[in-house]
């Protein structure tokens, strides 16, 4: 919590980066005290690891600090309102969560409870998580693979074009 | 790239390290924690700190872009084809049953290759992104010098 006011308040990008690592981290942390092995690991390889890599990657090739932002009250007032409403609602969303670990969710109550039944009998691993991943919803994480491809081939689309200037200097190459 | 002695030691230590992990968790994914995308990742994040301290074209020798991009295509390939293999074994798209003969080790099968192929795409398209932004910097940096 502390951590995401810093990142906001600052204006250094690099320090920004760093700091949405340790925010990552500490996710990762609390996901390892719910229990949760996979997700805990990908945030911490994902989140804390390449994230920040591909940051700081986008760092080099742009500016470290910051514009300072030109102060125009009206439009604060309008930001603020939108945020505070939203931020509201969402608070008063959570008055009507179920209370943490109840067994009545319809997270506890719906397909979970076969899976954790099930999965040994149908595939003989005790990762459930994997078992959901890649053979339950397999076509899902299909389309997860799609996506990294998809991010890929348009990261590779954009980044191809070679920048103006470099391409009249170094045309004979 | 980087000629710091600690740096480049430590660094020839941990590489082979992290790249075993990776594979720890590519396929040990059904036993703990982990999974294709996870070790994708740990993968790539080998690959790029082999890149940070020997630089990238030592790096590129090692894992051509080619490569790269052929291998984001083929782990996709790859888990198509075995959805696909299902369906021409008269199965479901993905189902796996129709792999082996005992279920459980159809689906286990099932489960390992679809992992790899999911590994191979993240790992690919990871290391293929950061050549890019790699690749432009030095452009620009081409462009800086001869502009003063």
């Amino acid at each position: 919590m502390l951590v995401a006011i810093a990142i906001v308040r600052l204006r250094d990008l690099f320090a920004a980066a760093m700091l949405f690592a340790i925010y990552s981290l500490l996710s990762a942390a609390l996901f390892v005290v719910l229990d949760a092995g996979d997700v805990a690991l990908t945030e911490a390889a994902v989140g804390a690891g390449i994230s920040t890599i591909l940051v700081l990657a986008v760092l080099t090739l742009t500016e470290r600090y910051e514009a300072p932002i030109k102060k125009s009250a009206h439009h604060d007032r309008w930001a603020m309102l939108v945020v505070g409403v939203t931020g509201a609602l969402l608070i008063y969303a959570t008055f009507d969560l179920p209370q943490f670990g109840s067994p009545t969710t319809p997270v506890q109550t719906h397909v979970g409870g076969h899976y954790i039944a099930q999965t040994y009998a149908d595939m003989g691993i005790p990762n459930m998580v994997a078992a959901v991943l890649a053979s339950y919803r397999s076509i899902d994480t299909l389309g997860e693979g799609f996506v990294i491809l998809t991010a890929g081939l348009a990261v590779y689309a954009l980044l191809s074009v070679r920048p103006k200037k470099y391409q009249g200097k170094h045309r004979d190459e | 790239m980087s000629d710091n002695k600690i740096l480049r030691i430590v660094a020839r230590f941990l590489i082979p390290l992290i790249m075993l992990f990776a594979l720890y968790i590519q396929f040990h994914g059904e036993y703990s924690p982990g999974g294709g995308f996870q070790a994708g990742v740990v993968f790539a994040a080998a690959w790029i700190l082999f890149v940070l301290i020997f630089g990238m074209d030592l790096g590129l020798a090692v894992i051509p872009k080619r490569a790269m991009y052929v291998l984001m295509l083929i782990g996709v390939l790859i888990y198509c084809a075995v959805g696909l293999i299902n369906v021409i074994q008269g199965g479901a798209f993905l189902e796996f049953a129709t792999l082996l003969p005992n279920p459980q080790a159809a689906q286990q099968a099932g489960i390992v290759t679809v992992e790899l192929g999911i590994g191979i795409t993240v790992a690919s398209a990871i290391m293929m992104i950061f050549t890019k932004f790699a690749e432009r910097k030095a452009w620009l940096d081409a462009v800086e010098e001869e502009a003063p």
